[in-house]
């Protein structure tokens, strides 16, 4: 027994030291090439821009925080694009959740294992294939003059042309679109996790004990998938707020948000270190926000 | 207590109990519209996301120009691009030669980095574990763009200061995106890795250092061959995930060094050609193979324990 006892001893004291050996490359990594540039980016946003804008120099100020959050301004840009760019998230992360959510179920209480796994495939393999280009393919369809507009022009426009186009592309609802169609994936997959795991049997339970459908749902099933809604919510939200590619090829002006405002303000022409930091900066404290709610309600086996 | 669990209890008859036949119509018609909005729902939602791939495909086949009128079947679109006839294939060609040797260094050195601070946090207790462990999982939750961002400017800073004190400009180009994919890949890696790990029973290693094998001994003749599936799914992960960047790629991006996604979001700009589609195509192939072939491995890996 004491032979057992030094050699696991000896053995933690090596993996210990092993342990801080190993993971010096990844720690160095990521702590140069990505903490450090953080808190640059966090110490630039204080500052006011010199005269080509690719800097920060003193005095410290707050300005481009008060722009990001001054919602009552008579020209608030900057509070606008936050604003709408926390409203497209919500609304894609809730359109995602109606559709997400039957669909789960219906996935689920496929009786043939094999059903199951090539509806899921179905799911996934979108999900797995280049993201612009699948941007593109919607692209295609609501373009002004896409397939959708030839399709609607072939069968009498039905009310929804404008002189034989659509008018569709370059508008919020067509950023939403275009985020629904590539995050939806990502609400299947964490509530799928749940409702495979679901006994059915509850279902019945409550139907006997006199609940209706709706109560039913609302009272047993919700509850008890819960933790998947809140994994899928954050999943889909987390990424659809600092969304780029979407609103860049589909939204135009009208459906910019955060992420092309801060492009514009460290590769576009007018350069703006400071603010482009700042609303980098309100662009993580609105993710931090979400990881928080998932943290504080999720379910960490989940996801 | 058993005799009252024997005894049935007593139910009325039918003709005694007052159904609220009101109350009974309307559960069976939320049930209907339930039943039939459940049928609808996977119609509605699988049409929503492979229509569009579809009608990709199927129009980088349309010999007319546009997008919304068919004009009969045709290889050209694709001859044009394999054999060099397209305004686009020089570009394409040399994007892709850089698109693969980014994919390649950079998953080697995330896959390297990763698989050693994968073996530490699974297997080491050391100081400060919990903080590196926290730090691993901030690029995935972190947005790109913030990550991108931070890194031209901190490439930036830095080249100045570097001809600030030298008087030479280094620039942008193959080091930099390499450095950028390596960081939000590694952790990819990492979340791969350790999930294997921490399946793998740690005595298989206890029984060969018993036996007299050192760590790397260890290491190469047990750990690594029992691991080797994660490190290859998570490679493969990161092999995915570097060829399809484009947030990071575009902000550490220099002169000469585009990228496919570069070059594609270039064309997907500009306009919407069957020419487009059928590099589209390619493209959706491409990633449908290598992923197919990454649930292979999968699968063989999970056979073989």
């Amino acid at each position: 027994m004491a032979v057992t006892t030094t050699n696991s001893q000896y053995m933690k004291d090596r993996a210990r030291r092993q342990g801080i050996f190993l993971s010096l490359p990844a720690v160095f990594w990521l702590g140069i090439f990505f903490i450090l540039p953080v808190l640059i980016v966090l110490a630039i946003s204080f500052m006011t821009p010199t005269t080509d804008g690719a800097g920060g120099q003193l005095p410290l100020t707050l300005n481009h925080y008060a722009d990001a959050f001054d919602f009552w301004k008579a020209r608030p840009i900057y509070s606008t694009i936050i604003l709408r760019s926390i409203w497209i998230s919500l609304i894609t992360t809730l359109i995602c959740l109606v559709m997400g959510y039957p669909l789960s179920f219906f996935i689920a209480t496929r009786k043939s294992q094999y059903v199951r796994q090539f509806a899921m495939f179905l799911i996934i393999m979108p999900f797995w294939t280049n993201f612009l280009v699948r941007t593109y393919a919607l692209k295609t369809i609501i373009a002004p003059e896409g397939t959708l507009a030839g399709i609607l022009n072939a069968v009498g426009g039905l009310g929804m042309l404008v002189n034989g186009k659509l008018t569709w592309l370059n508008t919020r609802e067509a950023v939403i679109l275009g985020l629904v169609y590539s995050y939806l994936p990502f609400m299947v997959l964490p509530i799928y996790a749940v409702v495979e795991k679901f006994d059915f049997r509850f279902v019945e339970a409550a139907n006997d004990l006199g609940a209706n459908d709706w109560k039913t749902l609302l009272r047993v099933v919700l509850p008890m998938t819960a933790p998947g809604l809140v994994a899928g919510f954050i999943l889909v939200f987390i990424p659809t707020i600092g969304a780029f590619v979407t609103p860049d090829l589909l939204g135009g002006t009208q459906g910019l948000m955060i992420s092309n405002l801060i492009q514009q303000n460290i590769r576009g022409s007018g350069a703006n270190y400071p603010r482009g930091s700042a609303l980098s900066a309100v662009l993580m404290l609105l993710v931090t926000i979400g990881v928080i709610i998932y943290l504080r309600y999720g379910d960490r086996e989940v996801a | 207590m058993s005799e009252q669990m024997m005894s049935p209890p007593v139910r009325p008859a039918l003709s005694e109990i007052d159904f609220n036949y009101g109350q009974i119509r309307r559960d069976m018609f939320v049930r209907r519209v339930g039943k039939f909005l459940f049928l609808l729902n996977p119609i509605v939602s699988y049409f929503f996301l492979w229509a569009p791939i579809v009608v990709l495909v199927i129009l980088s086949f349309n010999k007319n120009k546009t997008v919304s009128v068919w004009g009969g079947f045709t290889f050209d679109w694709y001859l044009e691009i394999f054999n060099g006839t397209s305004q686009f294939t020089g570009d394409m060609v040399s994007a892709l030669r850089n698109t693969l040797f980014i994919a390649v260094i950079s998953t080697l050195i995330s896959t390297i980095i990763g698989t050693m601070v994968s073996i530490a946090l699974e297997r080491g207790i050391f100081p400060g574990k919990k903080i590196v462990d926290a730090v691993l999982y901030l690029p995935v939750v972190i947005p790109e763009i913030t990550q991108a961002v931070s890194l031209a400017v901190f490439f930036k800073f830095l080249f100045d200061a570097f001809q600030g004190f030298t008087g030479r400009q280094p620039t942008l180009g193959f080091g930099t995106i390499i450095i950028g994919h390596v960081v939000f890949s590694v952790s990819f890696v990492v979340i791969t890795i350790r999930g294997r790990l921490s399946d793998m029973n740690p005595r298989y290693e206890e029984a060969a250092r018993d036996l007299g094998a050192n760590e790397w001994l260890t290491f190469w003749r047990v750990t690594f061959p029992l691991i080797l599936p994660g490190i290859i799914s998570g490679a493969l992960l990161a092999f995915t995930l570097s060829l399809d960047d484009y947030i990071v790629t575009f902000f550490t991006n220099g002169v000469g060094t585009n990228t496919l996604p570069i070059f594609v979001y270039g064309l997907l700009r500009k306009a919407i050609s069957p020419e487009i589609n059928a590099i589209s195509t390619v493209l959706l192939l491409a990633s449908m193979v290598l992923v197919g072939f990454s649930l292979f491995i999968q699968g063989r890996g999970a056979n073989r324990t």
